[in-house]
């Protein structure tokens, strides 16, 4: 009840929070969203089942192009059919949790056979390597330019008129809302998703892999859906993520993407979804916080890194391990000091 | 032909670069089963530094006077930046190599400015001919350099009582602080060495490029990070056989395979590599990995 009740309070502020932020806060709020999705998205395959993506961005880029593509209807001439959309933007969004969920899967598989160190590089590999495929396969993506969807008469914001509650939305309102909205609905999706079997053959999978095979989970179906799933949330924060920016090009899915999501992760802390808000704002804030201390060449970085390790000597389970001590029974909050 | 030998030549000279660096990966990966992201900017660091001993003494010195600050510097960071969190989660470790990637960066470009820097070579860029087909001197100097590194490190290992101390506190801490090993003090010569192991791919690495910046060792890291998992991330002999492969091959695939070019090296290479770990999942020469239940 506790948590409904949690859950309602944070749909409310997030509703409400608009009338109080300015149009630029507002755009970044709804990235707070976006990262938010693809946290929850990657502690589903980090922090529940145990295995290490450095290239999530990869999957981010898939969901990113998929709605790109589809706003800006590349006309695709294939066999002798030529295809071509009309969707809205947000109805490319469950496209995109698909094709980028897909990939997740085809790539589940192989990535069976590895772990630890292995599974990273192999991760990794696909994070560095998409870009420079994307920017190859000239025909859909637009090269190394991308595409840019500014002016697109199918951004709704922006070519149709919206109104929430009553007030009539610019663009960054609206965005915000459909950010945050898709990151509240992948937040409860996720909990149903992990609160059953499901969830407790991933954790298995994560705490004794040879236990859970005993125990009767199939262990190749779980690791492949954890990463399914996973690439799918990062493919809907991708879409969402090119109707922010309203432009997509190899450069926005970059490496540094990947690695940027696993630092939001583990600060957020790995095995709570809720707290990846916290790994979320993380991401989007610090660089400008510490933009904001000097704008010095490399004192930025500086700062920054100081403030990354300061946080992982006093946090070392993120976010979440504070609120899983803070939340815990009096008894094994004294039981368990350590 | 003599075109191939050239390009296997020069190959082997990134390659050894490769190897430095991954042997410095997985010389902390074994001591602490975490990858060092920071590796790449620690060497770009005393990269810096030994060009600015260069401004005022000869080469060799300014080598040597380097790898001791590298090695200072490497066991000082282990001391003051990882050994806080030590017992905490692995990929907390790793956050925190890459807080120190993000910040050593930084710290590089606050104190030598954002112009490129112009290392020098202690070795000539002319060709030399051997039965008939002409390698670089510095291709050939480099290869030299860092193998002889790589060779000192394994006597070192072998054959002294402190090598076989960092063995033992990399395989069992536990039993090995029973026999007296002082495991703590083990782990930060570890970083130690492996910051000496990546000045001397820094130094390597930036004569040829001509310029280098801060940017220097990223493209660098990646190879490392790549051949030391395809050798096998724990086997210190697979991270060298594997820098000297991911080197050739990469430039054997840039240079005669079309539509590869300057582009697609990477990914086509880690495409290899991935292939390689599908059939052989712990690398070339890595110990399968064994499971107590």
């Amino acid at each position: 009840m506790i948590r409904v009740a949690l859950f309602a309070l944070a749909v409310g502020v997030v509703a409400l929070l608009p009338r109080v932020l300015s149009d630029f806060r507002a755009s970044q709020a709804a990235l707070v969203a976006i990262y938010f999705v693809a946290l929850i998205g990657l502690n589903v395959l980090t922090g529940y089942t145990g295995q290490v993506s450095l290239g999530h961005g990869a999957f981010m880029a898939l969901g990113g192009y998929a709605t790109a593509i589809l706003v800006s209807d590349q006309r695709l001439e294939l066999f002798g059919h030529t295809f071509s959309s009309d969707l809205r933007d947000i109805w490319t969004l469950p496209i995109a949790g698909l094709v980028a969920g897909l990939a997740g899967l085809v790539f589940g598989i192989p990535a069976l056979r590895l772990t630890g160190a292995y599974l990273a590089l192999a991760t990794f590999g696909i994070g560095v390597a998409l870009p420079a495929v994307l920017k190859k396969a000239e025909v859909l993506t637009g090269g190394s330019t991308g595409i840019n969807l500014f002016g697109q008469p199918k951004l709704t914001g922006l070519g149709i008129e919206t109104t929430v509650l009553g007030r009539h939305l610019t663009y960054n309102d609206w965005l915000y809302y459909a950010c945050w909205t898709v990151a509240l609905i992948g937040l409860v999706v996720a909990w149903l998703l992990l609160r059953g079997r499901l969830g407790r053959a991933f954790r298995a999978v994560r705490d004794s892999p040879t236990a859970a095979t005993s125990s009767g989970v199939n262990l190749s179906v779980a690791k492949t859906a954890a990463f399914g799933i996973s690439a799918a949330y990062a493919g809907v924060a991708g879409g969402l993520y090119a109707m922010q920016t309203t432009f997509v090009n190899p450069g926005v899915f970059d490496v540094t993407l990947s690695i940027f999501l696993v630092v939001g992760v583990v600060v957020g802390g790995l095995g709570t979804m809720w707290t990846q808000v916290f790994g979320a704002a993380f991401i989007v804030f610090l660089p400008d916080v510490a933009q904001a201390i000097s704008k010095q060449p490399g004192v930025p970085a500086i700062v920054y890194s100081v403030v990354l390790i300061a946080l992982m000597l006093v946090l070392p389970t993120g976010v979440g391990g504070l609120a899983r001590r803070a939340f815990a029974p009096l008894t094994s909050r004294l039981y368990h000091q350590s | 032909m003599a075109d191939l030998a050239q390009q296997i030549v020069s190959g082997l000279a990134s390659g050894g670069i490769y190897a430095s660096l991954a042997l410095a990966l997985v010389l902390i990966y074994r001591a602490t089963g975490v990858v060092n992201f920071a590796q790449g900017e620690m060497a770009m660091f005393t990269t810096f530094v030994a060009w600015t001993l260069m401004e005022h003494i000869a080469y060799w010195p300014a080598f040597a006077l380097t790898l001791v600050l590298a090695f200072v510097g490497g066991a000082l960071l282990e001391l003051t930046v990882i050994r806080p969190v030590q017992s905490a989660p692995p990929l907390t470790v790793v956050i925190v190599t890459i807080g120190l990637l993000i910040g050593l960066n930084g710290l590089a470009r606050r104190i030598w400015g954002n112009s490129p820097k112009t290392l020098e070579s202690p070795f000539s860029t002319d060709p030399v001919r051997i039965g008939g087909v002409a390698f670089s001197i510095q291709d050939l100097g480099i290869i030299g350099v860092s193998l002889a590194i790589v060779a000192l490190l394994w006597a070192f290992f072998r054959f002294t009582k402190l090598g076989l101390g960092l063995r033992a506190a990399a395989v069992n801490p536990a039993e090995s602080r029973l026999v007296g090993i002082r495991v703590a003090w083990m782990l930060a010569l570890g970083w130690g060495l492996a910051a000496v192991l990546g000045a001397v791919a820094g130094m390597m690495a930036a004569p040829p490029l001509g310029s280098f910046d801060q940017n220097l060792m990223q493209p660098i890291l990646l190879y490392a990070f790549a051949a030391a998992v395809l050798g096998g991330i724990d086997s210190p002999l697979g991270a060298v056989v594997g820098g000297l492969l991911v080197g050739v091959m990469v430039n054997l695939v840039g240079t005669y395979v079309g539509f590869v070019g300057a582009d697609l090296r990477l990914p086509v290479a880690l495409a290899i590599i991935l292939g390689v770990l599908l059939v052989r999942p712990s690398g070339l020469f890595g110990r399968e990995a064994v499971s107590r239940v």
